[in-house]
């Protein structure tokens, strides 16, 4: 019975070296295949296999052992690593994956899949009847002996160097003969050298005899020499009678001459010798290179680096709450007790920043995923697209790792198969006929920025408005401006796509990319340039736990904004507003009209100042209504507040997306800009409904 | 006096089934992510056997027996190779770095138990 947490350990394994076997082969691919990167590869696939077989996962192994025989060719120099076996090693590489996943849900392997790339893989090592090396260790006696359990056996050893120098102790054979049965060791001292100074500690003097009585077969004592049979002129023979004749003398002869040629001609003549020389020689320049992919890490319980992170969340806002009460405290000029404060704060800030990068991951792994998804998106549409990543050390949250993995790979599919020009299309346009898909990542003050950027056609802005008209999500006289129609793609049931496509198409559409993306806290953005190509940007808070918080209060509650969203903070002037119809408000920015929503009225309370130019205007970015501006009463302070999940207690508050503490020790709400932004200010009824109300409201 | 296992291998999930396995028959065990690591920790380790995997990043597992072997510290410690393969040519190879003995992955629990208790004397 394996324990579950050593299996989840293999397939936590499996994704490392997935990845490690993906850039591998991604290097051949660049013409990089020199022996280490193939050595890597071979190493990745082989690790996958030997630890397999220790589950009993039979496809996986069957499958790695044909891919490794593959590439052990390759390593070998017998193969070439052209075009065409590149391609059957990524494809092998792809359903390695997927056997591995096969595994972990415990379904069985798709053959359908599986089968033809075995198959080609074996064009590449020749005929069918590939000798498996079938090695058995304990022949089955197929002798009808009667089953005696009183039999007698001799056993005669003479331990040759070789014996000795392989470690192997013949008191410890003998004590492991004593333990299967009734034992009369002599020892026979014949072949002892008479002077010391002839001694040679590797030599074997001593020649061993052990009658071993009360056992039912030569099983156990062939075990027990299952390593030495060959060390030590081993015999082992039945007594058939009482006597004990005297037994044949061993070989005088003895085993050194037959070594002294084995060392002689070993090291020339055989094939192992390469691996000799390089275990040695070549390993020392390897290990910069290799030591990259074999860098020793610490395996932490998540639950104990989020018991971590909550006391450090705590000691924040203990650290703000400090600093509050000192300065409330008017202490006489005292320059020393604010030094300390810094201090303690640069600490506090510090500790933090150490917790959070536990939990840091490079997004590598996720990236190097995409690069399958493209390939597969590409084959699927008959494209020609070369995906390419940047910035794929940059680190983020875990969670974040793990939640992107099906948005980036909904949005890869999408950009190949609707972003992306067909390859005749593009070269009558006069582009490239292999499109490019950029990823990249980069931190950017505070966020984590993740890009898709194709250079295909751009968003077709009527045929999205055309849709969203069909489909009923605008009405055909609503005046959109391009930044709405383009948002229109994340609308609930919205699919540009013909015909749903198997690829893209499943039924969802981006909607469920950007709740992803928003339940992590951050945004996506649409950039594009018809005829250019299209970028998706999403931005992403650094960590989780803490974010940077705009303190504001309205009608004397104070709370706070993800900076994240504030775009600009406005103080209006008269001239910069104009009404809309009765309540509403417009607010010029630039040239550009921009809704003014009213935070208190959204609230269901009243602001403290009743005219729009004492209030402050954040100019906010979300999902839903492109730019809007949200009048709160005044600004206070801009400060990383430790965000407290209130659903736990409260459930899901429309509007609201947690809680902090502030440094006076008030519980302040932070409030959800998208959703307060979407929501149509037509009753003032309680304050927070219930989303599940809300999301009738806006539907019916 | 526990008997001490060094287990070098650099599949983190063999490494923590030969723990698992090893520590639930009372050895205390160590473990190393590649020869290198392997023999540099042998050296401080006093161990009474070494398991070692063949097919390592940085220094494979014959070259960790052969400096084992070259070595100045407890040059005769027993060293069982853990393979996939079970070749003869494999088993030559391992002889001839030095080897003691092989273990097949997958490894059964029992016998490994054994192998090891028959090679350090262990009860």
């Amino acid at each position: 019975m394996i324990d579950r947490a050593i299996l989840e350990a293999f397939f936590e394994e499996c994704e490392d070296l997935l990845v490690a076997l993906n850039e591998g082969l991604t290097d051949m691919c660049n013409g990089q295949a020199d022996d280490e990167t193939v050595n890597a590869v071979f190493r990745a696939v082989h690790s996958i296999k030997g630890a397999a077989g220790a589950f009993a996962l039979e496809d996986l192994v069957g499958f790695a052992h044909k891919f490794e025989t593959v590439l052990d060719e390759l390593r070998a120099h017998r193969l070439a690593a052209d075009d065409n076996l590149l391609r059957v090693l990524q494809r092998a590489g792809d359903i390695l994956a997927d056997l591995v996943d096969a595994a972990r849900d415990e379904l069985p392997a798709n053959r359908d899949q599986v089968d033809p790339v075995i198959a080609e893989l074996q064009t590449f090592l020749g005929k069918e009847a590939e000798p498996e090396e079938e090695f058995v260790f304990e022949a089955l006696s197929l002798a009808f002996d009667p089953p005696e359990t009183n039999r007698r056996f001799k056993v005669t050893f003479r331990p040759d160097h070789a014996f000795y120098a392989t470690g192997n102790d013949p008191t410890l054979i003998l004590a492991a003969l004593e333990k299967i049965g009734t034992c009369t060791t002599t020892v026979q001292t014949d072949a002892l050298p008479d002077r010391f100074s002839d001694f040679s500690w590797t030599e074997g003097y001593l020649l061993w005899q052990v009658e071993i009585e009360d056992l039912l077969d030569d099983f156990a004592i062939r075990d027990i020499f299952q390593f030495v049979d060959d060390l030590c002129d081993l015999k082992i023979e039945e007594v058939l009678d009482e006597t004990g004749t005297d037994l044949p003398a061993p070989d005088e002869q003895g085993p050194d001459p037959l070594d002294a040629t084995d060392e002689a001609t070993g090291l020339a003549a055989e094939g192992p010798v390469l691996d000799v020389v390089d275990s040695e020689a070549q390993s020392l320049a390897k290990t910069e290179k290799s030591s990259k992919r074999t860098a020793s890490t610490l395996r932490v319980d998540p639950e104990r680096v989020d018991r971590l992170i909550n006391a450090v969340g705590e000691l924040i806002i203990n650290q703000s709450v400090i600093s509050q009460r000192i300065a409330e405290a008017a202490l006489p000029n005292s320059a020393e007790l604010f030094g300390d404060l810094d201090d303690y704060k640069l600490l506090a800030r510090e500790i933090q920043e150490g917790v959070m990068a536990i939990r840091a991951q490079p997004v590598k792994p996720l990236f190097q995923r995409m690069l399958r998804i493209a390939r597969e998106a590409a084959d699927a549409t008959g494209k020609s697209v070369d995906l390419i990543t940047e910035g794929e050390a940059t680190e983020v949250d875990k969670i974040v790792v793990e939640r992107l993995a099906d948005p980036l790979t909904h949005m890869i599919r999408n950009a190949i198969d609707h972003g992306i020009e067909k390859p005749q299309v593009r070269a009558e346009a006069g582009k490239p006929t292999t499109g490019t898909l950029r990823l990249t990542a980069s931190q950017r003050s505070g966020s984590i920025v993740i890009e898709i950027i194709d250079d295909g056609a751009g968003l077709n802005r009527p045929r999205i408005r055309e849709i969203a008209i069909k489909k009923g999500l605008i009405r055909s006289d609503d005046h959109l401006s391009d930044q709405e129609i383009d948002n229109l793609l994340f609308a609930p049931g919205f699919s540009t796509a013909d015909a749903i496509t198997n690829l893209s198409g499943r039924g969802v559409g981006m909607d469920v990319v950007k709740t992803a993306i928003t339940a992590l806290g951050g945004r996506v953005t649409i950039n594009t340039v018809p005829g250019e190509g299209t970028t998706f940007s999403i931005t992403l808070p650094l960590t989780l736990a803490v974010m940077d918080g705009m303190i504001i209060s309205v009608a004397g509650q104070t709370m706070v904004v993800p900076i994240a969203s504030i775009l600009e903070t406005i103080r209006p002037v008269e001239a910069d507003l104009s009404k809309l119809g009765l309540n509403n408000t417009l607010l010029r920015v630039r040239g550009e009209y921009v809704p003014i929503i009213d935070l208190a009225d959204r609230l269901g309370t009243a602001s403290s100042k009743s005219l729009l130019t004492d209030r402050v205007l954040l100019l906010l970015q979300t999902e839903t209504v492109a730019q809007c501006a949200l009048a709160v009463d005044e600004i206070h302070d801009q400060r990383q507040v430790v965000v407290k999940s209130m659903q736990g207690n409260y459930g899901e508050i429309f509007g609201i997306s947690g809680a902090t503490i502030l440094g006076d020790g008030k519980i302040a709400l932070i409030i959800d800009p998208d959703a307060i932004s979407s929501t149509k200010p037509k009753t003032q009824t309680a304050p927070f409904h219930s989303k599940k109300e809300e999301a009738y409201v806006t539907s019916s | 006096m526990t008997t001490h296992i060094l287990a070098i291998d650099d599949s983190r999930t063999i490494r923590t089934l030969l723990t698992a396995t090893l520590e639930n028959a009372g050895f205390k065990v160590t473990t190393a992510v590649d020869g290198v690591e392997g023999v540099a920790k042998f050296q401080q380790s006093n161990a009474d056997l070494v398991i070692t995997d063949v097919n390592m990043p940085n220094k494979d597992g014959f070259g960790v027996i052969e400096d084992i072997r070259n070595g100045d510290v407890n040059r005769a410690v027993p060293v069982l190779v853990l393979t996939t393969e079970s070749g003869a040519d494999l088993k030559e190879r391992a002889r001839k770095a030095g080897a003691t003995g092989w273990i097949v992955k997958p490894f059964d629990d029992a016998s490994l138990v054994s192998v090891i208790k028959r090679l350090t004397g262990a009860v």
